[in-house]
């Protein structure tokens, strides 16, 4: 098992690998931050205070730089006072795993401080419903509008210099015009996503529909396909399936855009619930937080792939077809001559 | 030891069974009709000609290749008479009627199988019946039996991703006869194929020709594919594309793979070898002998 398996030039590794290097990968990550947060003696830049001894402004608990520490200590020794005691730790806003772990159960089960905050599932609900009005209000005019200046020199010419110049234009610009507007509440949030999304949106899409081969659309037309039934029937199936990954592209940029939006107007959201605990130093539950975002989009980007290959059945069967017809040198050659013998036993 | 060519009949030789052939064709109708098609393309302020005059009558149950070296505008021919391009000046008639754009009565094959990739080989087929407003039932029907005829049947719920190349020219083949072509227009369609490939399409094409009587324009560089195929081969010029000369195949009917070491096979060829490259003793272009000291095995 030499370096050159795994480091060939794009050369693929096998499935076992693959999942060693897939665990790798959250692992690694997770040990240097495990090393940082749990061996005393790497980073761990304060001192926690447990006995003042002689030093009159230290108090038991309290944190303070190691160098304070170590001064103070020289100090009270020449002092002859009685020398402070601590133990070596990491800020307050340096999490360990365990209590990240934790904060992922804790933030749903403790209550908000006062009753009109939210609890962390409703503030969770409030992003996700924030992101899907943004991004739904989008799609409906973006979409087919890409598609129409893709398929249409005429829209093309007469949108795409405009939209080229407006997606430009940094989407959170628009905070205080939208809250003008649209109030102080979602409308102004739900429209920080469209503008950021809706640009992009166009201008990828209408690329994708472009990269249609001219040659299907001309194949349609020798069968007897006109006018909107090209559209229909041809260039938006030939990009349907490549639309698809874009939007799911897309989803992740919306995302960057929600936590913009959320600052908008009324705070409110998981941004909301991250600033808040910032405030109250809950560390633990804002890294949690975070995490949540990750998680979420993670996961619902694999349920939109494994969607896409239910969708879109050709493209699964294409990878399917030339993983398995890869070790052959000629994959056609059996049927071709099941057909050929068929079709000389039908002559005779 | 000198070469001696072989000695060739005539390639104008016919026997009697290929002149009455050729006589019973004739008194066909005429299916297209193509008279002083010319096509030329402005470049850089000049005029460029793809070809001029063209003129061309197609009998039916006719198979007819178009045959020229690369340049003299074959394949902007075919995708006039398909209605993908349009020409600069001339006409063209189907059935006696003056046709341009693209439709199905002119079905296309084209190098690149052009199948529709999300659609399975049965739908692909089914295409061209549905969009001339034929039920999706009727269709299906319909579309199995070319299926049947083209020798995939079982692959009618196959995506074309998953069919070798010879295996989606034969859908393509199936989807452009569906909806009943006047005239079967083929451009290169076997180009792209490997010569065993492209041996078993020739076989394959001739079967369902033989079957269907579709009439056949057929567009390709490749001499053998015309003389193996064709009733008369159109031999063209290039630069500017031009007719050189309209050949009466003397190959006799039916066609087999054995029939291209037969003499007015070889005659064939060699006429069109003659028209296309040139005369045959024309001097080669000789290249200049250069002593590479560093390269390998020393020969004496």
């Amino acid at each position: 098992m030499g370096l050159r398996d795994w480091l060939g030039l794009r050369h693929e590794l096998p499935p076992r690998r693959r999942l060693v290097l897939l665990i790798l990968s959250f692992v690694l990550p997770l040990a240097l931050w495990s090393i940082v947060s749990y061996v005393p003696w790497i980073w761990h830049p304060m001192v926690r205070v447990t006995d003042p001894g002689g030093v009159d402004y230290f108090t038991s608990g309290m944190d303070v730089d190691r160098d304070v520490f170590v001064k103070e200590t020289a100090n009270a020794a020449a002092a002859g006072l009685k020398p402070p005691q601590g133990y070596r730790v990491n800020p307050l806003y340096f999490q360990p795993p365990h209590a990240v772990a934790r904060a992922f159960y804790t933030a749903f089960t403790t209550p908000p401080r006062l009753p009109t905050e939210p609890w962390l599932h409703e503030s969770l609900g409030h992003s996700i419903r924030t992101i899907s009005w943004g991004f739904f209000v989008s799609s409906i005019f973006g979409v087919p509008l890409g598609i129409l200046c893709g398929t249409y020199r005429f829209f093309a010419r007469l949108q795409e210099p405009f939209v080229e110049f407006f997606r430009y234009l940094p989407a959170p610009a628009f905070g205080a015009l939208a809250v003008a507007i649209l109030g102080i509440d979602d409308p102004p949030k739900i429209a920080i996503i469209v503008i950021g999304t809706f640009f992009q949106q166009v201008l990828v899409i209408a690329n994708t529909v472009r990269k249609v081969d001219p040659a299907l659309v001309e194949a349609a037309q020798t069968l007897g396909a006109r006018g909107w039934q090209l559209l229909t029937r041809v260039v938006v199936p030939a990009a349907i399936s490549d639309i698809y990954t874009d939007m799911r592209i897309l989803l992740g940029w919306a995302w960057t855009y929600l936590i913009v939006a959320e600052i908008v107007g009324t705070m409110s959201g998981i941004t909301y619930f991250i600033n808040q605990q910032a405030r109250y130093r809950h560390f633990d539950n804002v890294y949690a937080a975070i995490g949540m975002i990750g998680i979420i989009g993670l996961t619902s980007d694999m349920v939109l792939a494994w969607l896409g290959t239910q969708l879109f059945p050709w493209k699964r069967r294409v990878r399917a077809a030339k993983k398995s017809r890869a070790p052959k040198t000629s994959p056609a050659t059996p049927a071709a001559a099941g057909t050929k013998t068929a079709m000389s036993a039908a002559e005779s | 030891m000198a070469f001696t060519p072989l000695q060739l009949p005539d390639y104008r030789e016919q026997s009697p069974e290929v002149a009455e052939r050729f006589r019973t064709i004739r008194e066909r109708p005429v299916v297209l009709k193509v008279t002083d098609l010319c096509k030329s393309f402005g470049v850089n302020g000049s005029t460029h000609v793809a070809f001029e005059n063209f003129s061309l009558d197609i009998h039916r149950r006719e198979f007819i290749c178009i045959i020229g070296p690369s340049g003299c505008g074959k394949s902007t021919l075919i995708r006039i008479i398909a209605g993908l391009d349009e020409q600069t000046s001339g006409h063209m008639l189907v059935d006696g009627k003056e046709v341009g754009g693209p439709s199905p009565e002119r079905g296309m094959v084209f190098q690149g199988y052009t199948l529709f990739p999300w659609l399975t080989v049965k739908r692909n087929v089914m295409f061209g019946l549905q969009m001339g407003g034929t039920s999706a039932l009727d269709a299906e029907g319909k579309a199995l039996q070319w299926l049947k005829v083209v020798g995939l049947a079982r692959f009618a719920e196959a995506y074309p991703d998953q069919l070798s190349g010879g295996m989606k020219q034969r859908v393509a083949i199936a989807r452009a006869l569906a909806p009943n072509p006047r005239v079967l227009l083929m451009d290169e369609p076997f180009g792209a194929l490997d010569a065993l490939t492209r041996c078993k399409m020739q076989s394959y094409l001739l079967q369902i020709w033989k079957e269907i009587n579709v009439t056949v324009l057929f567009i390709t560089h490749d001499l053998d594919e015309a003389c193996y195929l064709a009733d008369r081969i159109i031999v063209m010029s290039a630069n500017p594309g031009r007719v050189a000369e309209v050949i009466e195949n003397p190959v006799p009917r039916p066609r087999r793979v054995a029939q291209m070491l037969s003499p007015e096979f070889l005659a064939l060829k060699h006429r069109l070898d003659e028209l296309i490259h040139g005369p045959a003793d024309a001097e080669e272009e000789i290249l200049p002998v250069v002593k590479l000291t560093e390269a390998g095995d020393e020969v004496e």
